[in-house]
């Protein structure tokens, strides 16, 4: 078999899944993506295993090794999408933008309390009172408004 | 430029079965990452992982075609769409599917595959896989490389996988044991789905939580 055919899947695959990742809002989709990458390095490896006749093995240990990882991947993710979903009432990815710079307040983390910028405090105070204010309503989202109020206190 | 002698105008039987399945497999994976149902993307992705299988097979690579059946059709798609169901994905038509920046990431995965595409035919064009003689990836080989060759990273993988499952049970707790919040009082009305509304009997959030993981169905007792 020319192995110009599995490379070239493969990497129609990769960059399906690039456009995925890139391209979809909602995490779960995301992670499909990314699952579809995954499987595009897979078949990678399993087609160079099998064209180098390798004595090791090692392109089709290591496709199972990323198989496994790839389950392990799945499900820490699909934790971590439930809980921001709990947390949030949304698991769209644009949606979150607590860390986000804002450019009016450059050092405004999420937590507003590393004592890093102690120059004004009274920006401080307000900034964190209208952030506990947002971040107690899971339905809103809490990323846009709170950087819109950060930037008319700055 | 020259071709070495299998001749690339000429397909064997094999590559003509890998380009169809392949042609299937790419097809159902952009028909995931474009359908804008998201239980419709989960069922194609469905079809991509079982040609890929196929292509696995073809490949002479038999253990990893069975393991890509189980764990990614039988698991992965599964849990993703426990997953959608979990966070109450619509059903039918989501226009909100893709964001704002599809066009930016058009553009990136059209380049990609362009250099891509170039680079690796470019690379491969006079490589041919043998697929003659004895099988490379039946159960048997595989099972004997792996542990012959491949013992220390297989028992560290494992030890992953168990981090990996105490991980996902720590995330879908309901409650970390030192924050005392809804666990003693189910309407506390400052519970972060407080907003959402509860039952006659206090058990409508208590049904939701206990989808989240083990510790819910215990916290309601």
């Amino acid at each position: 078999m020319h192995l110009v055919y599995p490379a070239v899947l493969a990497a129609l695959l990769f960059c399906t899944g690039l456009y995925g990742v890139l391209a979809r809002r909602n995490a779960i989709l995301v992670l499909m993506s990314v699952e579809l990458m995954l499987n595009a390095v897979n078949l990678n490896l399993v087609a160079f295993d099998v064209w180098l006749r390798d004595t090791l093995h090692a392109g089709q240990a290591l496709t199972l090794f990323t198989i496994a990882i790839a389950a392990a991947e799945i499900g820490i993710g699909l934790a971590i999408v439930l809980m921001v979903h709990r947390n949030r009432g949304t698991s769209d990815i644009d949606a979150l933008r607590d860390t986000a710079e804002s450019v009016a307040d450059p050092a405004g983390d999420d937590t507003g309390h590393d004592g890093e910028h102690g120059g004004h405090d009274e920006h401080d105070d307000v900034y964190d009172a209208e952030y506990d204010e947002d971040s107690s309503d899971p339905d809103t989202h809490p990323g846009p408004a709170a950087g819109e109020k950060a930037e008319a206190t700055a | 430029m020259t071709l070495a002698a299998p001749g690339f105008l000429s397909p064997t039987g094999v590559e003509i079965a890998f380009l169809l399945v392949g042609l299937v497999t790419f097809g159902a994976a952009v028909l995931t990452v474009t359908t804008r149902q998201l239980v419709h993307a989960a069922l194609w992705l469905v079809v991509a992982l079982g040609g890929l299988a196929v292509e696995y097979l073809l490949l002479t690579a038999e253990f990893i075609a069975w393991v890509q059946v189980l764990i990614y059709v039988g698991s992965v798609v599964v849990l993703l769409l426990f997953g959608l169901m979990l966070t109450r994905a619509p059903i039918g038509r989501s226009p909100d599917a893709d964001s704002g920046n599809r066009p930016v990431a058009l553009a990136v995965a059209v380049v990609a595959t362009g250099a891509l595409l170039w680079v690796v035919v470019d690379a491969f064009r006079t490589a041919w896989i043998d697929l003659e003689g004895p099988a490379r990836g039946t159960t048997a080989v595989s099972g004997e490389s792996l542990f012959r060759h491949w013992v220390l990273p297989f028992e560290a993988l494992s030890v992953l996988l168990l981090a990996a499952l105490v991980g996902a049970i720590v995330l879908s707790r309901r409650n970390a044991p030192d924050e005392p919040d809804a666990t003693d009082m189910p309407n506390a009305p400052d519970a972060p789905e407080g907003a959402r509304p509860v039952g006659p009997d206090g058990r409508g959030g208590a049904s939701r939580r206990g989808a989240g993981g083990a510790g819910g169905a215990t916290e309601v007792k």
